[in-house]
């Protein structure tokens, strides 16, 4: 077995990221994600052939996503909340021209400039696109150090193989803290390079890439062909986890820190025989909505549990239907529950329902 | 059995490569281990601070509202910290900076002469060490051998600064 090392988690996604062939990086610092750019500065930039470049705002970073995509490599940009919104535009272009990305999003308390302590409130705009048009990203959703790291580095195969931007959605926390981590892959010695590159158009027709169209039957024919490809990834591509779910008489719903801290309070409370479980996504998008379906064949009642005002919450809602009863306990802002917080929830919750 | 501590102090004393030490030596004996430092507008100047948990099963999270130990290097780190500390914890107190004024009877207090053992052993910077030695022979959260394989793996570029560190652990595991 591979080495275990202690990694913050911010560290842990750059290594990942050079381990899985990533040749450019693209940022502009924000807290609580600077330790990654940092990373990606030292260890991405010293490698031969390959870029680091501290763009001179998020906005440039994204665009330079974009043009280093387009010449076909291996290619990610972070940012924290704030900063991920100004990638919208880009990010819905990256979308629009059907180029692989891979996009980090630390995510901070807000709206606005938030604070600077994690918090889960970009849920939305990650899993509905983001920016405008018709689109949607990939979006993968750690829980640990661990998953920050595995998932990095399928991220990158994710985006190739479908051709789809992919993020990243942890959190403030997930990145400050460090945990054990085991890389399973040695990094490549030669960054691997798209087939379809932009690279000089010798011996082939030239070729551009581009978003607009004055003709709307082609763009229409344009967002058909992306759905078709999410419908794709909705059948393929679902991941979640269950955890104590098979006796359970209520189940917890958390993504990514929440679903952490939720386990601690489901343990905590089966010790005094509460019947509890957990269900946690792991692609917030394609969210696992059949996952969701199959526990209301034993289980009726359902607590969302996240660090923001309810918005995995439409998700859940919309998994359960009128199968079961869904009701929400959240903190938003930055403020982080601690497990005794969400057990005492979670049991008063299981003795109003008389459960 | 999951254990939270917090480490705090100026900045300076050591406190957050304390805390790394612990995390680390509780990884390579297989546990479960969190380490998350402070992070905020208090890192400069003021106390920093950081928080370990160890435990055999998956932890929940990395942040400790009710710590089993507190590891105070000075005396602003007690008056902050003194109130969370779970009944029956164990507060570890730098005694060469502070007198032991708690108004708590339900903790244990152990005295750790830090910055005095570290000065006889001719450098004022391994007082940190001097009481992460003093903390685990207490707590046997992870073994004396286990800390110093970790030091050894920290200092593997500073090689020379292995027996000081080395023997300022031993000074503070040989107090009780």
């Amino acid at each position: 077995m591979a080495k275990q090392v202690l990694m913050y988690g911010n560290t842990a996604i750059g290594e990942a990221a050079i381990r899985a062939g990533c040749q450019c990086y693209f940022g502009y610092p924000i807290t609580p994600q600077n330790e990654l750019t940092e990373y990606m500065a030292t260890h991405l930039g010293r490698r031969k052939g390959c870029a680091f470049v501290q763009a001179e705002s998020e906005v440039s970073a994204i665009n330079m996503v974009y043009g280093a995509s387009a010449a076909g490599v291996r290619v990610m940009t972070s940012s924290s909340s704030p900063g991920i919104s100004l990638k919208q535009e880009g990010i819905s272009y990256l979308a629009a021209c059907q180029l692989p990305a891979v996009i980090v999003n630390m995510s901070r308390g807000g709206p606005g400039l938030g604070s600077i302590i994690a918090a889960q409130s970009d849920y939305l705009q990650s899993t509905r696109g983001g920016g405008h048009g018709d689109y949607r990203t990939i979006v993968l959703a750690p829980a640990s150090v661990q998953e920050l790291a595995d998932l990095t580095h399928e991220a990158f195969d994710l985006t190739e193989k479908y051709r789809i931007p992919v993020l990243i959605l942890g959190d403030g926390m997930l990145g400050q803290m460090m945990e054990p981590v085991v890389f399973k892959h040695k990094a490549p010695k030669k960054p691997p390079v798209r087939k379809d590159a932009l690279r000089g158009a010798k011996n082939r027709k030239s070729k551009i890439i581009k978003t607009f169209t004055s003709n709307p039957a082609e763009l229409e024919e344009i967002n058909w062909s992306l759905f078709r490809r999410y419908q794709m990834l909705e059948s393929k591509e679902v991941r979640h986890e269950t955890y104590m779910t098979d006796d359970a008489n209520l189940v917890v719903c958390s993504f990514g820190i929440s679903a952490r801290i939720a386990k601690g309070a489901i343990n905590a409370v089966r010790a005094s025989g509460l019947k509890v479980g957990l269900f946690r996504p792991i692609t917030a998008w394609p969210f696992p909505y059949e996952a969701v379906k199959k526990l209301t064949n034993n289980i009726d009642h359902f607590l969302v549990f996240e660090m923001n005002m309810g918005q995995m919450l439409e998700d859940i809602r919309f998994g359960v239907g009128e199968r079961g009863d869904v009701s929400f306990y959240g903190r938003p802002g930055g403020v982080i529950p601690t497990p005794s917080e969400v057990a005492r929830v979670i049991t008063r919750h299981y003795y109003q329902k008389g459960l | 059995m999951l254990f939270k501590t917090i480490f705090s102090g100026f900045g300076g004393q050591g406190v957050l490569s304390m805390g790394l030490n612990l995390a680390q030596a509780g990884m390579l004996e297989g546990k479960k281990v969190t380490y998350l430092p402070a992070y905020g507008a208090e890192m400069r100047g003021g106390t920093a601070n950081c928080t370990v948990a160890i435990s055999d099963e998956e932890i929940a999270s990395p942040v400790a509202s009710s710590p089993d130990f507190l590891v105070a290097m000075n005396f602003p780190s007690l008056v902050r910290f003194q109130n969370q500390v779970q009944s029956g914890g164990i507060f570890f107190l730098n005694s060469s900076l502070m007198e032991a004024e708690i108004s708590r009877g339900d903790v244990d207090i152990v005295e750790v002469p830090a910055n005095d053992l570290a000065e006889e052993l001719g450098n004022l910077k391994c007082a940190n060490m001097v009481m992460i030695g003093a903390f685990v022979k207490k707590t046997n959260l992870v073994s004396i051998d286990t800390l110093i394989k970790g030091l050894e793996d920290s200092f593997k570029k500073k090689k020379k600064l292995i027996p000081l560190n080395k023997k300022a652990l031993k000074s503070g595991y040989g107090l009780f």
